[in-house]
């Protein structure tokens, strides 16, 4: 009985992923994998929170449960738990924690406690100007403090940040997040693209040089002034 | 005397490197200096045609590196410039007939005697490429003001960086500067803005370089040459020499000057 060893549910932000308690982790895990691995496409990207209630769950197991989670595209934002050794997990791996004494139809109450820390997201930081021939892929976010010259190439599963001239090609959102942007100090890339959305610059050699965001609006890109 | 190895190169073909390297090595001569060019285009020389020493080729560099010659044997004396010598690619093998290593052998052999070695590279970024740049203490990038050679030019850059050669510095051959006030033509901004290098020399496009290449008299022998004076600065500018970048305006009159000087555009 699937349903008895764990459920996969949608809320507000993402993903309530329940495990059972008592049942062996190896079986959780295999029948997680198997359950994820049958509607891929469909979670992925997703922000999951894994609720495993009393289970104390040590940290390497925790830390291959995030691991399996990450290579199918899903990030894991939140721990639930009651034992204070997942708990203790969680936070020597950098994940939120609430504990299940809050019940999951309750994640986005109010009245819960608002915790200061910023989780935020990962990336990567290019400290230089990439030249021609260049290229640079990340699974999270691309930051470039320098220019992004034509011929180089960004591709990110997260957003683009260039400070500098961008005029090389850019992928944004490269595995499928249509909320990914692309922003550079002077915007006039080769091509630009954000999930499945593909575009040119314009080829209007007077345009002002100003700060540009380029995001995906009711399925097409648009680029607009930032700020 | 410790020689300073320079090597030309451009990523892009026809942009003008044998050109430049052969009327820098004739320029540097002028100076009293003690100059080798070295042909580092095997299977393709033509460094010999524009020196004008093609017919007094006996070895060339792969005789040297598979030791059939000597270092020696395979430099050819320039007619004019005693001190100006040439050591001439293979026209029958490749670029794999030389390795890197090699180059830098040659170049370590050839820098107790001259001032100056300078390696012509050829175009492309594979091991041709390689071999030229491996012994290089400066880099030098050829590139003409069309999209396509400084794109080339780019991508040399970034790869002169990652083997800490870069990021070399710029000459800038056959501007066309009526075309670059119509519009036409990329400016020496246009192309520093993307390139971010320095300059070291711009060459006006020049009818004169053509039929000197042909004849084997390096353009810069001829005084009245716009290019030759372009290359002889640059040669100037090598030898640590301060020479301001040449002024392009040709035949404006005092009337529009003094307008400039008041912020008028003519």
């Amino acid at each position: 009985m699937p349903d008895d060893i764990l459920s996969i549910k949608g809320i507000n932000d993402g993903l309530l992923i329940s495990l059972s308690a008592t049942e062996k982790w190896e079986l959780i895990t295999k029948e997680l994998a198997a359950r994820l691995d049958e509607k891929a496409a469909f979670f992925a990207g997703a922000k999951v929170t894994v609720n495993v209630g009393e289970r104390p769950v040590p940290k390497y197991e925790l830390s291959s449960l995030k691991a399996l989670l990450e290579r199918r595209s899903l990030s894991l934002a939140v721990v639930m738990s009651d034992s204070t050794t997942t708990l203790a997990s969680a936070t020597a791996l950098d994940v939120r924690t609430r504990t299940t004494s809050k019940a999951a139809a309750d994640i986005d109450d109010d009245t819960m406690a608002i915790d200061p820390e910023e989780a935020g997201t990962s990336g990567v930081m290019i400290r230089r100007t990439l030249r021609s021939g260049r290229i640079v892929h990340s699974r999270g976010h691309v930051v470039v403090y320098g220019d992004v010259n034509p011929g180089a190439q960004i591709i990110a599963a997260g957003d683009i940040i260039v400070w500098g001239k961008l005029r090389g090609t850019v992928h944004a959102g490269a595995e499928g997040d249509t909320s990914a942007v692309v922003c550079a100090l002077d915007m006039s890339p080769n091509q630009l693209r954000i999930a499945g959305h593909i575009t040119t610059s314009p080829s209007d050699k007077r345009r002002a040089v100003k700060p540009e965001v380029a995001c995906v609006r009711d399925n097409q890109i648009v680029v607009e002034a930032w700020g | 005397m410790v020689a300073r190895v320079i090597t030309i190169t451009s990523g892009k073909g026809g942009v003008g490197k044998s050109t430049t390297t052969a009327n820098l090595g004739v320029a540097l001569a002028r100076l009293d200096k003690k100059v080798v060019l070295i042909d580092a285009d095997i299977g393709l020389r033509n460094l010999d045609v524009i020196m004008g020493l093609e017919n007094r080729i006996v070895y060339d560099i792969v005789d040297i590196v598979e030791g059939r010659s000597k270092l020696r044997q395979a430099m050819i004396k320039h007619k004019q410039f005693p001190d100006l010598y040439l050591i001439p690619a293979a026209q029958t093998k490749d670029k794999t007939a030389v390795s890197p290593e090699d180059m830098i052998q040659i170049c370590n052999k050839l820098r107790e005697e001259f001032d100056y070695i300078l390696v012509d590279s050829p175009a492309g970024i594979e091991r041709g490429f390689r071999n030229a740049v491996a012994p290089a203490d400066d880099v030098l990038i050829v590139t003409n003001p069309e999209v396509s050679a400084v794109r080339d030019a780019d991508r040399i850059i970034g790869l002169l960086e990652a083997v800490n050669k870069g990021p070399g510095r710029l000459i800038l051959n056959r501007l066309k500067i009526e075309m670059v006030k119509r519009g036409e033509m990329l400016s020496a901004d246009d192309v520093t803005d993307i390139l971010a290098i320095p300059i070291l020399g711009i060459v006006p496009e020049d009818e004169l370089v053509v039929p000197a290449s042909n004849n084997g008299i390096p353009v810069t022998l001829n005084e009245n040459s716009k290019a030759g004076v372009a290359f002889t600065n640059i040669a100037r500018r090598i030898t640590g020499e301060k020479v301001p970048l040449m002024n392009l305006e040709e035949n404006k009159s005092f009337f529009q000057r003094i307008a400039r000087l008041f912020g008028q555009r003519n």
